[in-house]
Parts: structure tokens; C-alpha cells; sequence
């Protein structure tokens, strides 16, 4: 596959005010659904921005099918934004919005009839044609919105936040809907979201971002399963997040006491964050663990059991199938390929 | 609900001073000095259609020279950061502060013919030009005074469309000169409806402008109203007659403008 769009050494900074990007570099491939994921501020919709056109990088290039497209404006790119409020034309019909672009570009109205009409039904608001936008739901104004981007065939469709103001159960059917449309018309998206389990479900990859500097790319599971710092591990998921030391390859020393692990190459001795997440942690006698803790809480979550558990130097966060009684003292084991081993992050 | 009862003041004082006042001129249009009723005024406006005919093209070019003005300018004014904005309007609102009288002597000191700008011209070595009592110093004079007035409503409207509409524009296509017309006047139409009825009105039946700015020669219908009631030619009758038809063809103007605005539409 090969890249359709591309960033290079990206550097955005506003008047008066701190870097929002700072070198930014990343390649998109054709036809993949790629997610920015970061908490707000991280710089994930000025990024979305630069690749529409609506910012200029201080510095650094934007490619587009291998041509650099900085200072071409909005309208002359072959990619389409949905934005975060939607932004439907008040004055317009839910038909009259969607073939907006195709009227802009002077297309006969014989096609615009047969475009917009395959629109509606791809996003299934037949019937709605003469419909006010003012006067749909949230759900139903996403989905013009996406079908007034869509219409146009851009090459690549942006998507700020889209989902944001929707409730639970919308979000978890347009994510599938979304990710449908994109296989479907086989199209590159560039999503962006603060919501890791979103990203998770519909990405090919994911772009972790935060201040500004891209964290880790990666597919789903790399991201989950090796996520390469204590930020991003975090992030992604709940994570217990310990400071330790490496005295040699293979053993790791927190909380006071060494563990087999897996990973190696650190300086001896180094300070590393550990990672391991709450589904990892077992439950054993407390006779028999290296770890033992005293339970705090247990919050029934749905498929789980929430723990938290205080273990003297660290609170540990549990998941369980099986709830411990508040004030019990248990022990706690972690297999050794559980236990990420992660460069500190210089901030913290 | 109980609230409505606090409308009565305006109840009263509308019937009072504006219903029955209306009734009145009605009354008068329709009749003579002894009450019996009668058309002959209404068909004796008919001989001062020159100066309708003035009137209205001098407002109209007037509206249509406030509004390309004001356009513009609210639209800035709209984009900019809030604060910013409040100074901005205060400026755009100082001249209202001034009497009007005022300021219209005030033009009329600049543009007399030994006046400021002639004195200028004339250092220039150009010859003085006639710029007092002219129509053209009229619109001038109804520009100066009203386009506030074309201004406010325009702003109005505008700071209430969502930035995010512009880039929906350019993102699906538009050009800057497409968003204007696709996008910004469509939803700024309310605004411009407004701001051309409260500057055509007043500007259609001015006569201190025209008398002060015009001299003799550029009578308007509101000079021509005020010289039946105070002037030598006193006829209250004819007055009311050309007032009343002032008010229809005021009424069928505004009628034909609100076909432009969409008032079916709720702007967000």
C-alpha cells in the first residue's frame, strides 16, 4: 500500500503562545482507517486541521499522493472534513446540504439527483430529503454531515471528534457504521478521538499523541499489548504504572522485591516505569505471593470486578471475575511476559 | 399567564398614539375642510409624483451605498475576538451620540461653497465645486446619518453564524467569493432585510437632510408633508393624503423585501 498522505517534521506555533506540534511526522496509507488518539489539547485536531487546509505548519511539508500541498487551500484538496459540530447549513435541506459541494463544482443536476440519492441511502435517511437540518437529532445530522463530506469521493475523509455529542448506544452503532462505509467505499479516514475503546474498534492504526509529539503508531493490539511508554499505556486502558529498577536482563526490582520478566537491553540498574495491567494481576493465597495487599474496594463493572487494593508502596488496581471481601489481605501474582518493562518518560 | 398584563402600557399607548393618530390621517386624507368626504387630495398627490419618484431613488441609492458600506464592515466586526468587538462597535455608535442636527450642520459647514473641502480643493489649485445643495450631498447626508443603522442589524446577525460554517464552505468546494454567496448572504439575510427597512425608511421621509443638505431645488416628500402643515401652503388634508400614500408604497416596498427573508428558518 502505499502513502496517500503524508507529514513531515510538522511544527505549528501561534502567535504569542507555546508550540501546539512539534515535529510531527507520520505517513498515512491508502485506504486505512487511522485514528489520532490523545487527550485534549494534545494536538490531535490541529494536526486533522493542517492535513484539510484550514492551518499552515510554521514549518515542515504536507504531502498528498506524494505532492506537497502546503498553501493549496481548503477547497482544492481532494479530502473532506466532518466536523465535530457537524456544522450543517442552517439555511439549507437535508437534501440541498448534502449535494452543496457537488453544486459548488457545477455538476449536472441529472447526476447530482443520482449522487445525493445514493448518499441518503448509504447513510439511511431516506425520506428526509426535505427535512429542515434544524429539526433532526443529533444522530441523524451525523449522518447528513457524512453524507455532504462522502458525496464529494474525496480521496480521504477527516473526522473531528464526530462522535462526541452522541449517547452511548448511537456511538457504538455509527462506530460499526463508520468503519462499514469506509470498507465499503474503500476509502482512507483520518479519525479523531480522546476515546481509546472508540479507537481501538475501528482503527487499521492509531496515532498516540499528547503535547503536541506523536507517542507511539501502531496497529490496535501493538498499541494495547506494547504500548511504549507509561503515557500511552496508561492511556490506552487502565494500567498500574510502578517505578522499578533493572539490575540485570530478564529481573525487575519494585515494591522492594525482584521479578522474572521478559524484557532486556536496559543500563543496569536503570529506573524504568513497570507497566501491568489490572487483568493480569491474579489473585492467589496470601501465604504464597511476593505481593500481598489489603483490599480497599470492589466496584462491580459489568463483565468484572474493580479492585483496588493497597499494597504499602503502591495501590494496585485489580480486575476479577471473582470479588475479595473489603479488608482482606490477598496475595497477587503477574506471569513474567506480563510485566512491561518501559523507559521512564523524562517529565515524570 | 399572567405576564401578558404587563404589555397593556404598550396596549394603551399604542392605540392612542399610533392607532388613532393613523385613523386620523385617514380621516383627513378622506376628507374636506367641511367633512364631507372626498378624493380630490388623494388624486392631487398625483402632481407631486417628481418628488416621490426623488425621494425614493435618493433613499435607495442611499440603502444600497449603507448597505456595501456596512456589509464589510459588520462581517469584521462579527469574526473578531469579543472583547475587541465591544470597542468596535462603540466607534461605529459614537456619531449617534452627536445630535443629528448637529452633525448635519457640520457637513453642511464642510461642503458649503466657501466651505472646508472647497477651501482644500482650492489650495490644490482646483476650482470649487458645488457640492452643497446638490442630490448627491443629500445621500451623503442620509449615508453619514443612518448607516449605524445598517451596521447594527447586519452585526446582529452575523456574530450568531458558526465560524465552523465558513470552513464547512471551503472544505466542500467554495472559493471565497462561493462562500459569500452560497453560504454567508443566504444566512445573513435577516440582517440585511432589517438593516434596509431602518435605513430606507427614515431615509424616504427625511426633510432636514434634503433642506439642509439640499437646498430649494431637492424636495423630498417629507418637505413637501411638513409644508402643509407649517408652511404657507398650509392643507393638512393634502398632507394626510400624501403621507397615507406614503405609508402604502413604504408598506408595498417592505412587502416585496420580506420575500427575501427566510423567516421559516430558525438561524442557529
Amino acid at each position: 500500500m502505499e502513502n496517500i498522505v503524508s507529514l513531515k517534521n510538522i511544527i505549528l506555533e501561534f502567535e504569542d503562545s507555546e508550540r501546539i506540534l512539534k515535529d510531527i511526522s507520520l505517513d498515512i496509507r491508502d485506504k486505512e482507517f487511522v485514528t489520532f488518539l490523545g487527550p485534549s489539547g494534545c494536538g490531535k485536531t490541529t494536526t486533522l486541521r493542517i492535513i484539510a487546509g484550514f492551518l499552515e505548519p510554521t514549518s515542515g511539508d504536507v504531502f498528498f499522493e506524494g505532492q506537497r500541498i502546503n498553501g493549496v487551500p481548503p477547497h482544492k484538496r481532494n479530502v473532506n472534513t466532518v466536523f465535530q459540530r457537524y456544522a450543517l447549513f442552517p439555511h439549507l435541506n437535508v437534501y440541498e446540504n448534502i449535494a452543496f459541494g457537488l453544486r459548488v463544482k457545477n455538476v449536472p443536476e441529472k447526476e447530482i439527483v443520482r449522487r445525493v440519492g445514493e448518499m441518503l441511502e448509504l447513510v439511511n435517511l431516506m425520506g428526509f430529503e426535505k427535512r429542515s437540518v434544524n429539526r433532526l437529532s443529533g444522530g441523524q445530522q451525523q449522518r447528513v454531515a457524512i453524507a455532504r463530506a462522502l458525496v464529494n469521493r474525496p480521496k480521504v475523509l477527516l473526522l473531528d471528534e464526530p462522535l462526541g455529542a452522541l449517547d452511548l448506544k448511537l456511538r457504538k452503532e455509527m462506530q460499526i457504521e463508520l468503519r462499514r462505509m469506509q470498507q465499503e467505499l474503500e476509502l482512507t479516514f483520518v479519525y479523531v478521538t480522546h476515546d481509546q475503546e472508540e479507537a481501538l474498534t475501528m482503527s487499521d492504526s492509531i496515532v498516540v499523541m499528547k503535547d503536541g509529539i506523536i507517542q507511539q503508531i501502531g496497529s490496535p493490539t501493538d498499541i494495547y499489548n506494547e504500548p511504549v511508554n507509561a503515557f500511552v499505556a496508561d492511556f490506552i486502558g487502565e494500567s498500574n504504572i510502578i517505578t522499578g529498577a533493572m539490575p540485570e536482563d530478564c529481573v525487575v526490582e519494585f515494591t522492594g522485591r525482584r521479578f522474572e520478566c521478559v524484557d532486556k537491553g536496559f543500563e543496569p540498574n536503570e529506573t524504568v516505569d513497570v507497566v501491568i495491567r489490572p487483568e493480569d494481576v491474579k489473585v492467589i493465597p496470601a501465604d504464597k505471593a511476593k505481593l500481598t495487599g489489603i483490599v480497599e474496594s470492589v466496584v462491580f463493572k459489568g463483565v468484572h470486578y474493580e479492585m483496588i487494593v493497597d499494597g504499602v508502596d503502591h495501590k494496585w488496581v485489580i480486575h476479577s471475575t471473582k470479588a475479595e471481601p473489603v479488608g482482606a489481605m490477598i496475595g497477587m501474582a503477574v506471569d513474567p511476559f506480563d510485566i512491561h518493562i518501559m523507559k521512564k518518560t523524562e517529565e515524570d | 399567564m399572567k405576564l401578558k398584563y404587563l404589555s397593556s402600557p404598550y396596549l394603551v399607548w399604542m392605540v392612542v398614539f399610533i392607532l388613532v393618530p393613523l385613523l386620523m390621517i385617514a380621516y383627513f386624507a378622506f376628507t374636506t375642510d367641511s367633512g364631507s368626504l372626498t378624493i380630490k387630495y388623494l388624486s392631487d398627490v398625483g402632481q407631486y409624483a417628481n418628488i416621490f419618484v426623488r425621494s425614493i431613488w435618493l433613499a435607495l441609492i442611499a440603502t444600497v451605498i449603507c448597505l456595501i458600506i456596512a456589509y464589510p464592515v459588520a462581517f469584521i466586526l462579527s469574526r473578531m475576538d469579543k472583547h475587541r468587538q465591544g470597542t468596535m462597535l462603540m466607534i461605529v455608535m459614537l456619531p449617534m451620540w452627536m445630535n443629528f442636527l448637529l452633525r448635519t450642520y457640520a457637513w453642511m459647514t464642510l461642503l458649503a461653497n466657501n466651505g472646508i473641502i472647497n477651501h482644500l480643493l482650492a489650495l490644490a489649485g482646483l476650482g470649487p465645486v458645488k457640492l452643497i445643495n446638490t442630490s448627491g450631498a443629500v445621500v451623503l447626508g442620509m449615508v453619514y446619518n443612518y448607516l449605524p443603522f445598517m451596521i447594527l442589524p447586519l452585526y446582529s446577525v452575523m456574530e450568531k453564524i458558526d465560524g465552523s460554517l465558513f470552513e464547512a464552505a471551503s472544505d466542500l468546494g467554495c472559493s471565497s467569493s462561493q462562500t459569500l454567496f452560497r453560504v454567508i448572504i443566504p444566512l445573513s439575510m435577516p440582517g440585511i432585510t432589517s438593516g434596509v427597512t431602518m435605513v430606507f425608511v427614515p431615509a424616504i421621509s427625511t426633510f432636514i437632510i434634503s433642506r439642509m443638505l439640499g437646498g430649494g431645488s431637492n424636495l423630498l416628500i417629507g418637505d413637501l408633508i411638513e409644508m402643509q402643515f407649517l408652511g404657507n401652503s398650509y392643507n393638512p388634508h393634502l398632507g394626510a393624503a400624501i403621507s397615507l400614500v406614503l405609508m402604502v408604497i413604504i408598506l408595498v416596498i417592505m412587502t416585496v423585501m420580506n420575500q427575501f427573508d427566510p423567516d421559516d428558518q430558525v438561524l442557529m
